[in-house]
């Protein structure tokens, strides 16, 4: 017994000298910087950086020079631990999040054929393009979801993948897989979007799908922006003009338009501020304010949109949103 | 002819009928006959061991499959196979008890855990069998005389395995002389002390005879492997008959054929290529021997198809055929 | 004399060669066609007519573009209704003319017969060959002027003549060497003259015994052509299989061509086309199609118009006879399933399979149990189980090194599959983006 004990014992005693000489003698330089930045860093290797895996990216922002911002996938709070660890101010861009151009389900649109084969959408182009009528429209075959590191994708009840925007980190993956090329990203406060890529005439367009765009160019017209215009048979929307007052939304007669799930704030005139110098009424793309000159405005209920344009131009700082504020919109106008 | 919607794939649009439930259960049904056997020699209990391991791999498979959120497969038959399998790998007298948790250990830790079917590097019947071997030697040697059914026999009269009486007559005596092995007619139809299914080798050849013309087993391992076995034992016979025994009478006794043609031939454990099987098949045999002759074990085969498992993705990877086209030097 | 097949791999589906007893069978001339102006592989072609101009029956009405393209021509007297995105067997619209028919049926004057062709050159036959639009009716419609250019360094010592067809069901080939043997041999001599080859084999699948003793009967007097008779297997009538049984030559893999061992392949209903086309100066307009399966009602062996919809030749053969699940334009090992009865036939359209309901196979995805039947199955030797996975993970690098690209397609390992795992869906999708990511990086 004496025996068994000495030797597993020296055996240990032996290992674990090996052990220590080697992690002594072998031991890798690492700068601790780099160390820091990949603890701040979300960790998940989705590559949106342009680098393959965090670690590549600690690396390259310590010794490289890479920008602070540079971490699209952990956003805004990522950006500032950056900045506030290699002492260098963070230029933070406006948030992006995905979206995915197509609302029709299995509800709203026809199919061509019944498909049977591999539950991927790269795959299923192999099979005729898909069993989609609609040359352009979402298979929902879950190649998106899959890709997603944060798990904001899912494939809906009807058979399109939506993206959550809360989940959403504008990484970018989704965009390279999907075969259909129709996942954008768009600013995470400014989400309206026409929700459609198909370039056919209208008429093709309404035998495929009920809610795909069908280029009556009523949003166009109806946009107090001119953030919308016409490329071919699509109607396509300038995320940079739009002010997300949701006019298009309910104007769209196929609901292609969506984004803004808020409720429409509405605005009301402070009294005691208000000297009725009528700009308010001129800039107000619904003519939802009335008054006379010199006398204090009234906003009407039903027509007020939200679009907070008169905010933006009263002189006075008259003007407040009525009921609890929406912080993404106000920066957006302000 | 409008509303019409055909259905449509990528090619080919036929298929040769072949699916992984029906291969599952011409297994089982090439089982028949051994089980047949253990049940005949065995008496009764042994059939109840057999289903006991079946009736608790499948409820274990369909538990352990619910509780990870995998769709639950228990009717593509492996865990029938693998039930029967740990079951033909048991001695008859083993308690009710151990049969339930080897069975359970075999679809958990043999299989599921490592993704369920298709996913597991080593057999998941060896591996129960291995476990509760170690967890329980005594009642995992325990043998009994054969006391066939209707034939009034005295009932569990214990006895050796046809290899553990030789190795315990060779550590005692130092020589295999005077060593009564009895005719080898006996482990032919299975009158020895052995695991239920291990015994009679004419019932597993039956069994086997009819995967092989299905073409469910090829021969390649079973050849290579039983080959080793006879070539190297041979050889050591012929050196020293008396210190080893003959070549015929390794490879009829011992869980060899039983091994040989239904553990290691299992699908999912072993090289997919046919040069490869071959090399696995020989590696198996060489371990039996040596594990038989040199080691502290009677018994070999299960650990030699486990080691060979864990070589398998090795040899995969450098068996891999040459591309068509591969001999010819382009003249461009 | 039965050659053993040689090819490793390979499967033995049920023959199903139910439409072997239909004689080839006229079609009236159909009220319309669509001529699609891509049949080949290869460039496609430009339309060289308008809308609302007449054309005569074989007048050209696409222009090839590029050496590796060939001329697309009207197949029925009439006006051009339009021209643009028609339904196409590939499965997406494609540019294509469409033809009115005037009911009339005449020929164009500018056929240009030869009465003595073997006195034309070698340049000469090939020019014709390619003026008359012809290409490889086996179903790949390569051009076949291009097949029959082989650079100056590759000698060329044997002109296989393939009339195996091994596909399931199809059958039209088979009616072809039984009705019109004179012509595919004429066209084999005019190929083997243009190659300055002086060896021909027509090998022939041995369940066409009948086919075998008719060409063995007309090819008596013929010291350069032989008929050798093969075992049936599924693909021996592939290029690279038939070359390897016949002559145990192996095509090198990875871009490899039969050229590169010496040989040239030809199927015999492009032998019979050329026949006509040097002889009599027709243009490509017509082509032997099986309609078959059981879920038509009379299977039939149709001389069918270029751009007749398929729904035309279907009717032909009594309509749909029970609830259909696939209509599949080529046979069921490699042919390409549709969802548009409009779509026309073209050049390589070999069959039209029917397939009811019943007989559709379900798509029943089990996880792989490493059985190897895959392996033991490839005729082209590579490890499919592997590639799946290799496809399933995006793996292309490592796909590439266990050769994808020289996946032939054939099918196989998906018809031995027990775990019905769709492999030759995820090979095509691997070897595509292995494709298209060398094309980007050179």
């Amino acid at each position: 017994m004496w025996i068994a004990i000495f030797c597993l014992s020296g055996l240990g005693l032996l290992a674990s000298l090996g052990l220590g000489l080697a992690a002594k003698r072998f031991a890798v330089e690492v700068d601790p910087k780099i160390e820091a930045v990949e603890g701040v860093l979300p960790g998940i290797n989705c590559g949106a950086c342009g680098y393959p895996g965090c670690s590549h990216f600690a690396r390259a922002l310590v010794k490289e020079g890479a920008p602070v911002g540079g971490c699209i996938a952990g956003g805004e709070d990522t950006a500032l631990a950056l900045s506030e660890l290699m002492g260098v101010k963070a230029v933070i861009g406006e948030k992006r999040v995905a979206v995915v151009l197509c609302k029709g389900g299995r509800e709203e649109s026809t199919t061509k054929f019944t498909y049977r084969g591999v539950e991927d959408c790269k795959a299923a182009i192999i099979v005729s393009g898909g069993d989609k009528a609609c040359p352009y429209g979402c298979l929902g075959l879950r190649t998106c979801e899959r890709v997603c590191p944060f798990d904001a994708v899912v494939i809906s009840e009807g058979g399109i993948a939506i993206i959550d925007p809360e989940k959403c980190t504008g990484c970018g993956i989704c965009i390279k897989e999907c075969p259909k090329e129709i996942i954008r990203l768009v600013p995470v406060g400014k989400r309206v979007s026409i929700l459609c890529y198909s370039n056919e005439k209208g008429s093709e367009v309404r035998k495929k799908c009920a809610v795909g765009c069908i280029a009556c160019e009523t949003c166009v017209r109806v946009c107090p922006f001119d953030a919308i215009s016409m490329e071919g048979n699509l109607a396509v929307l300038d995320h940079e003009r739009c002010q997300v007052c949701g006019l298009c939304i309910p104007r769209c007669p196929t609901r292609a338009i969506e984004g803004r799930d808020e409720p429409f704030p509405q605005v009301e005139i402070i009294e005691e501020r208000c000297t009725g110098c009528g700009i308010c009424t001129m800039v107000c793309p619904v003519d939802a304010i009335e008054g006379e000159k010199e006398e204090v405005h009234t906003v009407s209920e039903e027509r007020c949109v939200g679009c907070l344009l008169c905010i933006d131009r009263c002189p006075e700082e008259a003007i407040r949103i009525r009921g609890p504020a929406h912080s993404a919109l106000e920066s957006v106008v302000r | 002819m409008d509303d019409r919607q055909f259905i449509l794939s990528s090619s080919p649009h036929i298929h040769s009928g072949e699916s992984t439930p029906r291969i599952m259960y011409s297994v089982v049904a090439a089982l028949v006959p051994a089980m047949f056997m253990g049940v005949y020699l065995f008496g009764l209990r042994a059939l109840w061991v057999i289903l006991l391991s079946v009736a608790a791999g499948l409820a274990t498979e369909a538990g352990a499959q619910r509780v990870m959120g995998r769709k639950v497969t228990i009717s593509d038959g492996s865990a029938v196979v693998t039930g029967i399998l740990l079951a033909l790998n048991l001695p008859p007298t083993v308690p009710w008890w151990l049969v339930v948790v080897g069975s359970a250990i075999a679809i958990v830790v043999g299989k599921q855990i490592y993704g369920g079917l298709g996913y597991n590097p080593f057999n998941p019947a060896l591996v129960a069998r291995v476990i509760l071997l170690i967890s329980f030697p005594v009642q995992m040697t325990t043998w009994v005389k054969p006391s066939p059914l209707f034939s009034g026999a005295a009932d569990a009269v214990t006895t050796a395995t046809p290899l553990g009486a030789m190795k315990t007559y060779l550590m005692v005596k130092g020589t295999l002389q005077g060593f009564i092995m009895g005719e080898l007619w006996n482990p032919f139809i299975g009158n020895i002390g052995g695991c239920i299914g291990e015994t009679s080798v004419i019932a597993l050849l039956i069994g086997a005879g009819f995967l092989l013309y299905r073409g469910y087993i090829s021969w390649h391992i079973p050849v290579t492997f039983i080959g080793m076995v006879f070539i190297l034992s041979g050889l050591f016979w012929l050196i020293n008959p008396d210190q080893y025994m003959s070549p015929f009478f390794h490879i009829l006794t011992g869980g060899l054929m039983l091994g040989a043609f239904y553990m290691a031939t299992d699908m999912v454990t072993s090289p997919v290529t046919t040069r490869g099987m071959m090399v696995f098949g020989a590696g198996c045999g060489a371990i039996t021997i040596i594990i038989r002759i040199f080691g502290g074990y009677p018994e070999g085969v299960s650990y030699s198809i486990l080691l060979m498992n864990a070589a398998t993705p090795l040899i995969d990877r450098y068996m891999r055929p040459k591309t068509f086209g591969w001999k010819t030097v382009s003249s461009r | 004399m039965k050659v053993r097949y040689l090819f490793g791999g390979g499967i033995h589906p049920s023959e199903q060669k139910i439409s072997q007893d239909a004689p080839i069978e006229e079609m009236e001339v159909p009220e319309r066609v669509v001529v699609p102006l891509s049949q080949h592989i290869g460039a496609p072609c430009e339309a060289t007519v308008s809308p609302g101009d007449r054309v005569k029956k074989g007048d050209r009405v696409g222009q090839a573009t590029g050496f590796v393209s060939v001329n697309v021509h009207a197949p029925i007297s009439g006006v051009v209704k339009s021209i643009g995105l028609f339904p196409h067997p590939l499965g997406r619209p494609l540019p294509a003319v469409e033809i009115e028919s005037d009911g009339e049926d005449t020929w164009t004057d500018r056929l240009k017969p030869h009465e003595d062709y073997m006195d034309l050159s070698p340049e000469e036959l090939k020019e014709i060959i390619r003026d008359m639009g012809i290409v490889g009716m086996g179903g790949a419609a390569f051009p076949t002027h291009v097949k029959l250019s082989p650079p100056k360094e590759k000698t060329i010592d044997t002109f296989i003549i393939n009339g195996a067809e091994c596909e399931p069901y199809l059958t039209a080939d088979h009616r072809l060497m039984l009705e019109e043997a004179e012509s595919i041999i004429a066209g084999a001599r005019i190929a083997m003259r243009s190659l300055g080859v002086d060896r021909g084999i027509i090998a022939i699948e041995s369940n066409k015994p009948d086919a075998i003793e008719k060409m063995r009967g007309l090819t008596e007097d013929i010291p350069e052509l032989e008929v050798v008779a093969l075992r049936v297997r599924y693909p021996q009538g592939a290029e690279k299989q038939l070359i390897k049984t016949l002559l145990n030559r192996e095509v090198p893999f990875s871009g490899g061509l039969p050229m590169d061992v010496g040989v040239i392949v030809q199927n015999v209903g492009t032998l019979s086309a050329i026949y006509k086309a040097i002889r009599f100066g027709l243009p490509l307009i017509e082509r032997i199609t099986t309609v078959t399966g059981s879920g038509v009602h009379t299977p039939k062996n149709l001389r069918a118009r270029i751009g007749t919809p398929i729904e035309v030749l279907i009717e032909a053969c009594g309509g749909f006879s029970t609830e259909v699940g696939k209509v599949i334009i080529g046979g069921p090992m490699m042919g390409v399933s549709q969802y548009s009865l409009e779509v026309p036939v073209v050049k390589g359209t070999s069959g039209i399979l029917v397939q009811p309901l019943s007989e559709v196979e379900e798509g029943v995805d089990h996880p792989c149990i490493r059985c190897g039947s895959c392996i033991r199955a490839c005729p082209a030797l590579l490890m499919p189980t592997i590639l799946a996975v290799f496809a399933q993970r995006d793996m292309f690098k490592e796909a590439e090194r266990y050769d994808v690209v020289d996946c032939i397609e054939c099918g196989c390992c998906d018809y031995v599959c027990p775990a019905r795992i769709p492999l030759v869906q995820l090979l095509r999708y691997a070897k595509a983006e292995v494709l298209a990511r060398r094309k980007k990086a050179a």
